[in-house]
């Protein structure tokens, strides 16, 4: 078989504690313990021993209820937080021997504009609402090049703009003009700009009213399609990762508690918060 | 005679969904079952109704994880895989180049044409876009769905329909191991006869089958083999000896 290759991604032992930390917090929280917060120390034990690989034209959905960990889960994976214990390793960084977690903070700035891509729930998070929706999409390409061209840059937007099908005409006008719909499309396009190597998406249709989901979900599949670009998404929508994922991990309290094809964890899930958060999802 | 290739070595297969909603309730679905196919075949799981003939389906294409027992499957390279333990990237590169799998429900995405959802199959095998469209109409005119709807989602289609989209999906990655469960039961005589006429060119094309039929008629030309599922009764064990291999094509098939 042609799975040999090595995974373009790998996170190993992944924690992430907000609080000072005590030798108990590990085995004061979990699903057994039903909470993620340390009785000793209050420590919040956002996730905790979260290991995956990710491999090409792969899409891994992680899903779990709020406060499950799995958006700090992302944000460590982003680089925006810096993890309590464990690595990870990108298959295009230091021949995929280098931590990304050890790197300085000049490595990981290069390393998010190249190659990680980030679409969050919220616009707010991702654009700044009163630059125009070009310059929002400019923006990466910009911090790559030492002496940014103005006309490739622009032909490059409007690129972008007709891949995530935006009117080309909107494109200088401030991006909070836009509807969230298309204001998630601006951040996705912001988000493939730099053509990166991985898209982290952070509940990318929460916020949107089903006929914008859809369409967004659409478009999501569709560059999924085209590119092959490996892709994460974080959804508490079990209906968009199960259309969108061949692999999920299912979160709680912190943990890993399952992981699986995806239609194998909706068809036989093993473990009982799974198999009451797929009894629970209305089809 | 030409001596054919085994392609899928059952053994032994288990499968028990444990129900912790219902107070860790232990439901057993497959008690050791044993089959194997041969290049070629056209396989039919027969058993009455609750026996454990989709669960049988659903292991090998692992949308069930088996509790134990083996699944050999012999791959286009010439590899023995175990679909029980394999890894899941193996699984879905199987599924993608190898295995499919036709259910009686069409899942796909909202807002997407009748043929894109059919060429989709072909485009994640590297053909491109173009061309698997037109293998895509090509499989749709064969079975007869009106061209018309060919650009309108399957989602507003009627149950006929959404099925023949459904198998057409599945006939298109011309696969080496064909799963199928019910897949004539919402088609009417019309349609049934051409997906037997797509079968029958499968099958020389050297496709193995191995499905749950409903209404066996139309199909029974085709059928080589046979696994009968027995149910257990009470104080007996496991369907072992209850379907050895002699057992194939005796009668069952009615």
């Amino acid at each position: 078989m042609k799975s040999t290759a090595a995974p373009i991604l790998e996170v190993q032992e992944l924690s992430k504690f907000f609080g000072p930390g005590c030798p108990q917090c590990i085995e004061a929280t979990g699903p057994e313990q039903g909470n993620n917060v340390c009785d000793t120390c209050s420590t919040v034990v956002a996730c905790h021993g979260v290991s995956f690989q990710l491999y090409e034209g792969e899409v891994l959905g992680i899903v779990g209820e709020s406060g499950s960990g799995k958006s700090s889960l992302l944000k460590c994976m982003h680089l925006d937080e810096v993890p309590t214990f464990g690595s990870m390793y990108h298959r295009e960084v230091g021949m995929g021997r280098m931590d990304l977690f050890q790197c300085s903070d000049q490595q990981k700035r290069a390393i998010r504009n190249k190659l990680l891509g980030i679409v969050y729930q919220s616009p707010h998070l991702g654009l700044r609402m009163e630059l125009s929706a070009g310059a929002n999409v400019a923006e990466p390409l910009l911090l790559q090049s030492l002496r940014p061209r103005f006309s490739p840059i622009r032909a490059r937007i409007v690129e972008l703009f007709s891949q995530v099908e935006l009117p080309v005409s909107r494109l200088d006008e401030p991006v909070r003009y836009f509807s969230g719909g298309m204001q998630q499309r601006v951040q996705i396009a912001r988000a493939l700009a730099p053509s990166p190597s991985l898209l982290l998406l952070d509940e990318p249709t929460s916020g949107l009213d089903v006929s914008v989901q859809a369409s967004v979900l659409d478009l999501i599949k569709r560059i999924q399609w085209d590119t092959g670009l490996p892709i994460v998404v974080v959804s508490h929508d079990l209906a968009a990762v199960r259309l969108l994922s061949q692999r999920i991990l299912v979160m709680r309290h912190g943990r890993v508690v399952e992981s699986g094809l995806t239609d194998q964890v909706f068809a036989d899930p093993h473990h009982p918060y799974t198999q009451q958060l797929v009894a629970s999802a209305l089809s | 005679m030409k001596i054919k290739k085994k392609i899928l070595l059952v053994r032994n297969l288990k499968k028990t969904f444990t129900m912790h909603l219902l107070a860790s309730l232990k439901v057993e679905a497959l008690n050791g079952l044993s089959f194997e196919l041969e290049e070629g075949d056209f396989g039919v799981l027969v058993g009455p109704s609750g026996v454990g003939k989709s669960t049988v389906l659903q292991c090998i294409f692992r949308t069930y994880k088996p509790t134990s027992g083996e699944i050999l499957y012999l791959t286009r390279e010439g590899q023995w895989v175990d679909l029980a333990r394999c890894e899941e990237r193996n699984v879905l590169e199987l599924r993608r180049e190898e295995i499919s799998y036709v259910t009686q429900f069409l899942h796909c995405p909202p807002r997407v044409p009748a043929e894109f959802v059919v060429a989709a199959p072909c485009v994640l095998q590297g053909r491109p876009l173009d061309q698997a469209v037109w293998e895509a109409r090509e499989m749709l005119r064969r079975l007869r769905v009106p061209e018309k709807l060919w650009k309108a989602y399957p989602m507003t289609f009627s149950g006929g329909e959404r099925q023949r989209v459904n198998l057409a999906r599945a006939f298109i990655s011309k696969p080496k191991l064909l799963l199928m469960d019910e897949p004539t039961a919402s088609l009417d005589a019309k349609a049934i006869e051409s997906v037997v006429e797509v079968l029958e060119d499968m099958k020389k094309g050297n496709t193995t089958v191995l499905a749950v039929f409903h209404d066996k008629g139309p199909i029974e030309p085709l059928v080589t083999r046979v696994v009968p599922l027995v149910p257990k009764s009470p104080g007996e064990k496991s369907h072992e000896g209850l379907c050895p291999a002699r057992s194939y094509g005796q009668g069952v098939w009615r």
